[in-house]
Formats: C-alpha cells, structure tokens, sequence
C-alpha cells in the first residue's frame, strides 16, 4: 500500500502517524507530486494533521532524544528520493527499540540517515561561508544562492546572529523562495517574478554606489593574498568544488 | 574609487601572506542586539586561494615600513620593495564593509615594525578598540603582539582581540641570530609569558567573578618558518610540544619556506618544502588530538619524520608488538593509534559497538580507511590477522601506489 502526503514535513508525520493508527504496513510513502500512476495502484492521500506530526515528534524526543527530531527535519530537507521511507524505517526501529538507536552506526538505516545528515551539514556550511551579499540602495544586503538541498530554513539562526543590525535577504532561485530579516525577526519570502534576480551583479540603478568598489577591493585582495609559488588546483578545487564558483564574486573574471 | 586604497590593499595584503595563520575558531565572542558579527565557535572559511590556503580573515600589515632586517621576511628594511601604509580609518572601514558582505569572519592584522614597537603596538590596538567599541564589531580579531612592546599595551590588545600571537619564526635561538640579528628569543618569549600568565589569570578569576571581562579567549598562536634553516623536526616538534605544554598555546603553525628572499643569509631552495610541512601538521595533530607524546612521534633515533608515510603509520610500523587490537573490546585510547582510523571514526566505533559487535563491512561504512587499518585490527568476523608480516612488507604496500604522484604538492589536512 502506498501513501501520499503533501510534500512537507509536518505531512509526512501525519502519514506515518497514520500507518500507526491503521497497523498497515506501507510499500511506499511519497509526496503527492511525485507519485506516478499506476494501473495496479491507487494511493492514499493522507492529509496533515498538525496534532498527529507533533504526537510523532514527541515520541521521538521521549524515544531518541532532541538530536534525533532534527536529524530526521534535516535529513528530510534533502529532498533524497527515497527520504520518506527512510525516515519512516528509522521511526519503526526506534519506536520498537528499548535504547536510543541514534547512534547505532552498525545499523543500515541509522548509518544513511547519518550521512544525509552530514551532507545537508556540509551544504548548510558552505552558504555559511559562500553567500555573497550585494547591498542595494534600499540599504538591504541581498544574496542569490542556489544550493544542492533545500538549507534555506536551516539558514536564519546563524545569519540572524550575526546581522541584528542589518536588513538581509537570501534567495533559493532553484526553489523559488527565501528568507528576509527586517531588523525584528526573518520571514519567507517568495516573488511572482524573479527573472531579475541572478547571481551576477545586479543592475545598477538598484545597487548602492560603493558595492561596486568593494567588490573591487575584495577581488583584488584575493589575488594578492595567493602565494603562485605554492600553486595547487586539486585542492583549491576540492574546497571550491566549480558549482559554487557562481557565487563568489572574487572567482569572476570580469568587473 | 579610491585607487590608493586598491594599491595598498594589494601591496600591504601581499606582505602579510606568509603568516600562515587563519583560523577564526575557537573565541567565545557573542554579538549583541544592535552589533555585527558573531564568533561564537566554527571558523568559517569564506574562500580559497588557488595553492588551497583557507581565506577566512582579512589578513594586512597596517604598513610593511620596517626598521629591522631579518633575512626571512619580504619586508625587511634591505629588501627594495613598494611600501605603503594604511590608515586607521581606512582598516576600520575595509573590514566592516567586507564582513557585512559576508566576505570575511574578522580581521588579522599585523605590521612591520615603524618608529618603535610601542608605537606600532599602540596603533594596532586603536584600530581593534575603534572596532569593537564604536562599530561594535563582534567578528573575530587576531593582532600580533609586537615583541619589544609594553605590557600595557599587550594587555590592552588582550582586552579587544580573540586571538593574540608572537611568531617565533625561527625555530631555534642560534639560527634566529644568524638570519636576524636584531632579534633574540628573550623579546619574543617575554610578550608570550605575559600573555600565558594573564590569560590564566583571567580564566582563574573568571570562575569566581562571572562578569570579568573576556581576555584574548581565542588564547594565542605561534608559527615557525620549516627549511629555512637546519633544525630537524625532533627539534622542531620539541620546541612545539614545550610550547603546548608550558605556554599554553591554541596552536603552533608550521610554515614551508617560500624562497622569497635573495638574501645571502637564505639557502636557495626551488621549492616551499610543502611535503615536510604537512607532515609537521600531522604530527601536531596527534600531540594535540590524538594523545600522542612528541617522544612518540619522533626521538634520537628517528630525528626525522618520514615524507612518505604518515607520523601515525610509522608510529605503528615501529611498534609492531602494540597490534593487532580487537575494535570491540579495545579502549577508545588504543583505537586512536591505528592508522586509517580518525577521531570522527573512533567515537562512532566506541559508540555502535554498544548496539553489537562491529564486523569488517560497519567498520567500512563508519569510514575506516581499511586499507591500512586492516593490518592492525581485528573485529567480529575475525578475517584478517596480517600483522605476522614484515613491518617493511606492509610499509611498501602503503608508500608504493602515490610514491610518485605526491612529490611536489601540498596534502589535504583532513
């Protein structure tokens, strides 16, 4: 048997909640938009139930601990085909489970988790270090980022901290959404029309007159700090793998 | 634009490139509500360099005006080069623009010696106050501790920056003379204790008094030019352990000698010896994170770490009669020595042995480079036990397949 949920997060508790409720055994648990269809099989579209998600999340904490309720949040913003049914398996395990089985490396499930984990990590670092804000004449520093798994709701804390004091703004163009902080707390964003919104410098007209200068100067000083005599492009690129090269201004080669 | 900006920005950042220090991590810095920037834990390395050095602070001298002459460095007094300075204001300015863009985590600044050190010192300092207390800026700072300079002023230093550093560069005082004869260990280790000494007093004080000031708590770094002069590494990593041990420094750097220099006083060399110098690191890693004793790692027998093999395999190589151990029973100490097996790798052994015995195909999945740690474990399925062979049999199997291919290129620290 196969469930359908509507392709968020509190949703997909909801449907596991429901497998629960019902004692069936799943086939398969996808969003509703992936679902391809299929002469033999109708799925069951489970709607979200925001009290049956938080009875989930609270038999995790109470099972596994904090760690794990945002391990499997993370693991789910991968966006990983088969995401759905791996955290409906790490669930199963650790509700039949006496022990917190988080950390059972050994275990299959646990062990792929754990690594989705560690690369939505790595990913969410990377645009910790990678964006690149542009301030425009509206004093709001903006970014355009387009990363590998859905980060951006993983996001806020960290560039809330260490801008109170500044308007900011993060684009996702790959997902069509953002996040914007103004000065009281970050909201999600979204634009009916963001053809205009790219990584490259943006129009002029709309950019405050020094970002241009300081993008200079950052520039300049990334090529006068490189030491030519120690050149080594394996590992420059292993760092800066090229698909981020968009991001960063000092890698352009054109002002 | 201003242009003269751009030329000392390029000028005064091309001379502070050889310190290799760049780590923002490690401070206790929170922001507050209406502050910039935050360097409460992770560094962040926002770029790369194309020889695949991090770029994570903005690393200048305020001028590389100098009244001394070591032989190492490009801004010596003797050596014909463009010289700039940079104002105050305009450091101020350069680093709250670039870390509001997310460029940079803060800012490292250094500066060849003008006037007096007290002089210089005392400029450094301004600018770090100037950030902190009227831009309340709360990214990382790092200053150099300018030897010869006043307590006062290094205390003041201490009280603004997260991290502070005294570079030793030479990593003997008889070699330090001869390529530097201004200079002498007495005036660099006098700043050092200072700081060792304040910031225990600090930290003491702390414990009773929650609201004594932070002082320096990024604690303080060194770094020491390798290949420049003919001190071995059983020397070198001696004179870094002592440095751990007694000084309590966050971390020492090693620095591969780039031949920047025609100076007499110089060996000519064609190459930064960058092989040595990742070894180096390797070796300070285990001291630092892996338990190791420098004696371990290096002693009058084996003066010098072997370039084709890591510190952690010949440590193992050369002691055949610790090994095998057996991952499900072994302590979390002994795992740390098998080489192929990191920290990382280590605590999630310790850690899912508690589910059930490990067996070869989990040790693979947790990361372990069975490749070498196969000749030095045995686990639930029992199916190895090589460590009957030859030490030198199983060397060969490691050095053989890269020999070659590593010769003149930097190696990935982790």
């Amino acid at each position: 048997m196969t469930l359908t949920y509507d392709g968020t997060y509190e949703g997909l508790l909801s449907a596991i909640f429901e497998t629960y409720r019902l004692k069936i055994k799943p086939t398969n648990i996808l969003p509703e938009d992936e679902w391809q269809n299929s002469f033999f099989e109708q799925p069951t579209f489970v709607a979200t139930n925001a009290q049956w998600s938080k009875r989930v999340t609270e038999g995790i904490r109470k099972k596994c601990s904090q760690k794990t309720v945002s391990l499997l949040h993370q693991c789910f913003l991968s966006e990983q085909k088969d995401i759905s049914m791996l955290i409906f398996d790490f669930i199963k395990k650790a509700m039949a489970s006496p022990i917190n089985i988080s950390d059972n490396y050994g275990d299959d499930t646990v062990l792929k988790l754990q690594q989705i984990k560690k690369k939505i990590g790595r990913e969410v670092h990377r645009m910790h270090a990678f964006v690149r804000f542009q301030r425009t004449k509206d004093d709001i520093y903006y970014a355009v980022i387009e990363p590998d798994f859905n980060v951006i709701p993983l996001l806020s804390t960290h560039f809330e901290k260490r801008y109170p004091a500044q308007q900011w703004l993060i684009y996702d163009s790959k997902r069509r959404f953002g996040i914007f902080y103004n000065l009281k707390k970050t909201e999600y964003i979204s634009f009916e029309d963001d053809s205009r919104l790219r990584f490259r410098q943006l129009n002029k007209n709309i950019l405050d007159e020094s970002e241009a200068d300081y993008q200079i100067l950052w520039k300049s000083y990334f090529d006068s700090v490189n030491i030519p005599e120690r050149k080594n492009t394996k590992l420059h690129l292993q760092h800066v793998p090229k698909r981020y090269w968009k991001y960063l201004s000092e890698k352009r080669q054109q002002f | 634009m201003n242009e003269r900006v751009k030329e000392k920005l390029e000028i005064l950042s091309d001379a502070a490139k050889y310190d290799v220090s760049c780590s923002s991590s490690g401070s206790k810095r929170k922001n507050t509500k209406d502050g910039l920037g935050n360097s409460n834990g992770v560094g962040i390395c926002h770029s790369y360099t194309e020889d695949g050095r991090c770029v994570s602070l903005l690393k200048i001298l305020l001028t590389n005006h100098c009244i001394f002459d070591c032989a190492y460095c490009v801004s010596r007094r003797s050596n014909d080069v463009k010289r700039a300075a940079f104002t105050v204001k305009e450091v101020v300015d350069l680093t709250i623009n670039f870390y509001r863009r997310n460029y940079i985590e803060g800012l490292f600044l250094s500066s060849g010696i003008f006037k007096d050190p007290d002089y210089t010192m005392e400029r450094l300092v301004r600018i770090a106050k100037e950030l902190r207390t009227i831009h309340k800026f709360n990214g990382y700072i790092h200053l150099k501790a300018i030897p010869g300079a006043s307590d006062e002023l290094i205390h003041q230093a201490g009280l603004y920056a997260d991290r502070l550093s005294v570079n030793l560069e030479i990593p003997s005082e008889m070699s330090l003379k001869k390529v530097a004869p201004e200079k002498n260990y007495k005036d660099v280790y006098k700043p050092m204790n200072y700081l060792t000494e304040t910031i225990q007093g600090f930290k003491e004080e702390k414990k009773i008094i929650r609201s004594t000031p932070q002082f320096a708590p990024g604690g303080q770094s060194t770094q020491v030019v390798i290949g420049a002069t003919p001190e071995n590494d059983l020397q070198v990593l001696n004179l870094a352990n002592d440095l751990y041990q007694n000084q309590k420094l966050k971390r020492v750097y090693y620095s591969g000698y780039v031949p920047i220099s025609e100076d007499t006083r110089m060996p000519a060399i064609k190459q930064p010896p960058v092989i040595r110098e990742n070894r180096l690191y390797q070796a300070d890693w285990l001291m630092r994170f892996y338990g190791f004793h420098v004696n371990e790692i290096v002693d009058d027998k084996h003066p010098e770490l072997d370039l084709e093999l890591d510190p952690k395999s010949s440590y193992a190589l050369r002691n055949p009669h610790l090994f095998p151990i057996d991952i499900n029973i072994a302590t979390y100490e002994m795992i740390l020595r098998v080489p192929g097996i990191g920290v990382r790798s280590a605590k999630k052994i310790v850690a899912a042995r508690r589910h059930g015995k490990l067996r070869t195909e989990h040790l693979k999945k947790i990361g372990v480079v069975l490749k070498r740690a196969k000749f030095f474990i045995t686990c639930a399925d029992k199916d190895f036990k090589f460590l009957g062979k030859n030490p030198m049999l199983i060397r060969q199997s490691f050095v053989r397949p890269t020999h070659q291919k590593i010769a003149f290129n930097q190696l990935s620290l982790f």
